[in-house]
Parts: C-alpha cells; structure tokens; sequence
C-alpha cells in the first residue's frame, strides 16, 4: 500500500453560536469565536490517498484528477465563503475544525474511486488540526 | 468516521543529558555535547492529540479552553523555563531525554477528563520528534 497526500488551502469565516444557548452561554462556551460577525482563518487540508499502484502508470491515482475533486467538491463550495451561511450541510452545525473535517470526508468519500480516502487532515491554524478517518483504520 | 483533534504548544527548557548508571568517559561518549555539565535547552513543541465524539451542542471533541487550561496547568506551568533535572521532581533520578520527557508528559495528561488521550508527539528540534501513545498491549493506560 502506498499513500499521496494532496494539499490544498482555502480561507472561509465562521462563527460560533448555539441558538439553544443563552447569548451569555455562548459567549462563556465559545469565547472569541462567538462574536456576532463572524471571523475567519487560513484552512489548510491534507488529503490523503492509499492503494496500490497501478502497473502500467505507476500511480496509486492521478492526481491532476484529484486536484479537480477538491477544486470541485470543496474549493468551489468552502474557499472564501461563510461557512455559516454558505454551506448547507453547517447550517444546523457549529463549523468546527471537527465538523468541517468531517464533512469533507463525506464529500470526498464518493468521489475517490481509485485507491481509497485514507484521511482526512485539517489545519485550522498552525496550531490546531483535526485529521478524520474510516471506522476500520488503525 | 474516527476523528482526532491535535493542538500544538510550545514550551522552553534546558536538560543535561547524563546517567548515573555510567561513568563519566561513557556518559561523554553516549550523550556527546548533551553531556555538557551545565545543560542546555530547546523550544520544545508538544502535540496532544485527543479523540472522542463530537457533542453536537458545541461541535467538539474536546473543549479548547479546557483542553488549554489543563495543559497550561500540567505541562506548561511546571516545565517551561525550566532546567528539567533540578526544577522538575520525575527527572530527578530520571534521564530527561526527550522521549522520557514524552512519556512524562503522556501520563499527566491520560486523566484529561474531555476526551480520550490519543498520543502525545513531542518536537525536540525542528529535526528531532518522539511520539508516545501509552503501553499498547498488555497494562493498557485507563
Ligand atoms: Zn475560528
């Protein structure tokens, strides 16, 4: 088994907020990253591919088609957008590094059809990153 | 779908490299300038990495402030700016090689109440990195 790793960046703004809590409540759970407005950062997401490699390519997967996945199932749907707003699928979430990771996981699972989506890494900032994988991987 | 969250910190301290189970010709010749009597230091950067469900109401594994307030109350507090053989208890009698210094840090952090310790990965140097992830088989962290 071989693994390739693509790597991609996209900026998008988010805010924090559970309408179930009180605003104090929200404020107290969420801090910063509650306020009203938004904020945003620099995502930095790692995809990572594993399979063996085909014989007659030498390639587990050709990767200009993989760059034309992530443009098409996350770049046009989360770069420069509020992800509040913007993407359905966070409308009733908080857009976490988690949930974010987790739901271009789902978007990325169909659409890999050689090799297989072995993980998902997302930076949110250089100190943070959440990385999302299959059940049965180790 | 299996998620773990990592956040990094960084943290400052010096250590002497030096066994008293060797003589001093063989604590020269196995740790080289690390050996140097009055220490040296690092820009350590530790990644602690959790895993648990998400809690919908809030959209994470693991709480950051209380993550970061732990951690700040573990591991900063007691090693930054410190020279880890005189300043901090376990190295006492304890080489504080960074992958002790690892495994150190694993144990003061496998009680964090938020989630489940995954691995701690320790950054000595930018070239330099030790991973722990508790004793795997047999007495299994709790
Ligand atoms: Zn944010």
């Amino acid at each position: 088994m071989v693994y390739v790793t693509r790597k991609i960046e996209f900026s998008a703004a988010h805010r924090y907020h559970n309408p179930a809590f009180s605003d104090e409540e929200n404020r107290r759970i969420f801090g910063k990253c509650n306020n009203a407005n938004g904020h945003g950062h620099n995502y930095v997401l790692e995809v990572t591919v594993g399979g063996e490699t085909d014989p007659a390519t030498g390639m587990v997967l050709d990767l200009k088609e993989l760059k034309e996945i992530l443009e098409r199932e996350i770049m046009n749907r989360m770069d420069h957008r509020f992800l509040n707003y913007e993407v359905p699928e966070l409308a009733n979430q908080i857009p976490t590094c988690e949930n974010i990771a987790a739901l271009i996981w789902k978007l990325l699972m169909p659409k890999i059809k050689k090799g297989r989506l072995t993980r998902v890494r997302l930076w949110e900032s250089s100190d943070l990153y959440v990385d999302c994988y299959g059940d049965g991987a180790a | 779908m299996r998620l773990e969250l990592t956040r990094r910190y960084a943290l400052a301290a010096s250590h002497r490299l030096h066994s008293p189970h060797l003589d001093d010709a063989e604590n020269e010749r196995i740790y080289g300038k690390c050996n140097n009597p009055y220490g040296h230091g690092h820009n350590y950067v530790v990644e602690v990495t959790v895993t648990g469900e998400i809690d919908t109401a809030t959209g994470m594994i693991a709480h950051l402030g209380d993550l970061d307030s732990y951690v700040a109350r573990e591991i900063i507090e007691p090693f930054d700016h410190m020279y880890l053989n005189k300043d901090v208890e376990a190295f006492r009698d304890r080489v504080p090689t960074t992958e002790n210094f690892c495994m150190e840090i694993f144990e003061r952090l496998k009680r964090f109440p938020g989630a489940r310790l995954v691995r701690i990965r320790l950054e000595e140097t930018g070239r330099n990195s030790f991973e722990y992830a508790g004793q795997r088989n047999g007495d299994e962290h709790d």
